[in-house]
């Protein structure tokens, strides 16, 4: 167990320098700078322009010496300095990290949530209603663009006036708010961009469930069950299920990229502060430092969710061992 | 957006099947019928597939004839009509005396230019034309006319979907976005396809080092979010680009990421096939690596490629939606689904002029339409399916 988390944990170093490299080499490569803006601007001395170009490197246009000028404070805990909020990385990168796992999590639970039942009572009930239901669910859910489903919600709430159009919190009440009242809103907020997030999943994992549910169910040793007289709701539930869930961990290792990449179209649309919106202000604006940092915790997401997976498929299988 | 590529659920026991599994499975009638025959035969008997079939055709027949069928042009905008609704439903077939009469609308007048909001002038009549003569056009960089399927003599305005904030009609610049957004999926799918096939295949074949280094880099592709590639490599280009240059750029960045989910799959259907004896025959002919590769082995993996490249089109029209929504793709005037939907972010026009969603029904309907096909491929591709 312990050998198997630190190989992981080692295999992870070469993809966040790949992905950091190539990040750091398309800025690199990109025409112009932030400090471009700063030219611009009167009030700000030619000489500061030329201290932060220093500070920064930004005259080097080698990309391995840009990249390394980064990595080795990086590789201190010194992330820099963000041109475009004024304020050290760090700082400003908590919260999103948190706001974003915050709907990833909560798109996760309901996709979950959702498409196990349904995926079941497709699969038990084979060609029937439900089973023709859940096929046109996860049609829509595979084929609507998240940005016109995003736009929709908001129009819905716009409409009805229950449920606020975006942000994370109310911004005018927020600073007269119990504790209580905060995290009540925050999931009032919470609710639509859940839906639109959860839903391109659901619809994925669904499928598999069903398909992986039929599979299992025409095997022998669920008609030796159900011949030895038990009902067919302990079969599904006790022997079919643990059976066939198996591939859907799998696959939430692999989805969690498509999440994370569908949670940035949602936090733009609904303007949730999340780690997307923020690393396209970054880019947007070339605040390189900021770009880098958020670059880095996204692959670490990634990395730490694909372990949990694995190690969730551990649990749940005891055939698997982890070594 | 970005669904990756979902082709993990394609049965891998219908790769290189051939003439031989189609010889033993398929019905004795069916029997001297070529792989692809069997493929149609079998697509033919799938109703939603065949849906998914007609609707693409009507859509890309629409992007091809946007032209002659689009009123107006893309950037023909009428400044004193903006956010004019919808007028499908104020077409009259029946004149004052409830007469029928040819097709016409009102003229409109605007009642209040800062609420947008407009009344049709029932003293004015405009008779809707087919066959007009109007601003001229190209299609397929081919056939010049000023020949369109409709319009209204002047100064009549015809706004089937309605106006965006400038005054130009929604539904001539659905029509022209359908071009980049309907083409991006077909060009992108070709390079990508290409790509993925190519080093799919080097890697599988050569093995060793090769493979190690093209299987880690697919990899790395793979498990990086993909729109965050996107945005991050499209900086790489900078702003201020031709509309030429930047749909280039979209189709290149889409394929370079888009080709990995394939190189993976057909690296390992050639691990088994370069097994086979014919290709041991080929071998010992003498003919050169890639000639085997491109020649004998790749073209086994065909059926497998067909049904991927389907499904994974939606990629890459879901890939541009984004980039131009959101402002890193193409730019103004030029339509595409994607730009026509940044009006939307501006909750004001979303909430008073919705119809400028409706660039996103026509993107659900073209991804719904790839998915059926591409699902009906998958099922006919499947040897375990008979009937």
């Amino acid at each position: 167990m312990k050998t198997f988390l630190i190989r992981r944990l080692l295999a992870a170093i070469p993809l966040i320098i790949v992905v950091t490299f190539i990040t750091k080499a398309m800025l690199v490569l990109s025409p112009g700078n932030y400090l471009d803006n700063l030219r611009l601007n009167p009030g700000i001395s030619r000489e500061y322009i030329e201290r932060m170009q220093q500070v920064y490197h930004l005259d080097s246009n080698n990309v391995f010496e840009r990249y390394w000028h980064w990595l080795w404070p990086a590789l201190r805990g010194d992330f820099g300095y963000s041109f475009l909020k004024d304020a050290p990385v760090w700082s400003l990168i908590g919260e999103r990290v948190f706001n974003t796992l915050l709907l990833t999590g909560s798109a996760l639970v309901f996709s979950w949530g959702l498409a196990i039942p349904l995926g079941v009572l497709a699969a038990v009930y084979h060609n029937r209603w439900v089973d023709r239901l859940s096929g046109l669910v996860s049609f829509f859910g595979l084929s609507i663009p998240s940005v016109f489903f995003s736009l929709l919600m908001v129009l819905f709430a716009a409409r009805t006036g229950w449920f606020p159009v975006g942000g994370i919190h109310n911004q005018v009440m927020w600073g007269v708010m119990t504790p209580w009242e905060k995290i009540v809103d925050t999931l009032h907020h919470l609710v639509l961009p859940t839906i639109v997030l959860g839903t391109i999943g659901m619809a994925q994992y669904m499928r598999q469930m069903r398909s992986e549910m039929v599979e299992t169910l025409s095997q022998d040793f669920i008609r030796t069950a159900r011949a030895k007289g038990l009902s067919l709701r302990r079969v599904v539930l006790r022997h079919a299920l643990g059976n066939a869930i198996n591939p859907l961990v799998t696959l939430f290792g692999f989805s969690l990229a498509t999440l994370l990449a569908g949670a940035l179209l949602t936090e733009y649309v609904f303007g949730w502060p999340g780690l997307g919106l923020l690393t396209f202000e970054a880019l947007e604006n070339k605040d390189e430092p900021l770009v880098m940092a958020t670059v880095t915790m996204l692959v670490i997401m990634l990395v730490i969710g694909n372990l949990i997976a694995d190690l969730l498929l551990a649990i749940i299988d005891p055939r698997i061992r982890l070594e | 957006m970005t669904d990756r590529p979902a082709n993990d659920q394609v049965p891998l026991a219908s790769v290189a099947t051939g003439e031989v599994t189609a010889d033993e499975t398929v019905s004795p009638g069916s029997r001297g019928r070529s792989p692809s025959q069997i493929l149609w035969l079998k697509l033919r008997r799938n109703r939603t597939a065949m849906f998914g079939l007609y609707t693409l055709a009507v859509l890309y027949a629409s992007a091809i004839l946007a032209g002659f069928i689009a009123p107006y042009r893309y950037d023909d905008s009428q400044t004193s009509a903006p956010f004019h609704p919808p007028m499908i439903t104020d077409i009259h077939v029946f004149d004052e005396e409830g007469a029928l009469s040819r097709p016409f609308v009102y003229a409109i007048v605007a009642e209040d230019p800062q609420l947008k909001t407009y009344r049709y002038d029932t003293s004015k009549k405009y008779p809707i034309r087919f066959f007009v003569r109007g601003d001229s056009y190209h299609i397929l960089w081919l056939i010049r006319s000023n020949v369109h399927l409709f319009g209204l003599d002047d100064p009549g305005r015809i706004f089937l979907f309605g106006s965006d904030i400038q005054g130009r009609d929604v539904f001539s610049r659905i029509l022209y976005g359908a071009q980049v957004s309907l083409s991006v999926g077909i060009v992108g799918i070709i390079i990508s396809t290409a790509i993925g096939m190519l080093v799919g295949g080097i890697a599988g074949y050569f093995g060793g080092a090769i493979d190690f280094v093209l299987m880690r880099w697919v990899e790395v592709l793979l498990a990086f979010p993909s729109l965050y590639f996107i945005l991050i490599m499209r900086q790489a280009f900078g702003r201020g680009l031709s509309s030429t240059e930047v749909y280039l750029i979209i189709v290149i960045i889409l394929a370079f990421i888009g080709w990995a989910t394939g190189a993976r799959v057909i690296r390992g259907m050639v691990l088994s096939i370069k097994e086979r004896e014919y290709v041991l025959a080929a071998r010992a002919l003498g003919y050169s690596d890639l000639r085997i590769i491109v020649r004998h082995i790749l073209p086994n993996t065909f059926s497998f490629v067909i049904v991927t490249a389907t499904l994974s089109v939606p990629f890459y029209i879901l890939g541009e939606v984004a980039l131009s929504f959101l402002g890193a793709g193409i730019q103004e005037p030029e339509a595409s689904w994607g730009n026509m939907l940044t009006a939307a972010q501006n909750n004001r026009y979303l909430t008073d002029f919705p119809w400028v969603l409706t660039p996103g029904f026509f993107i659900f309907v073209a991804v719904m339409a790839w998915n059926f096909l591409g699902d009906g491929l998958r099922d006919a591709a499947d040897p375990r399916t008979l009937n």
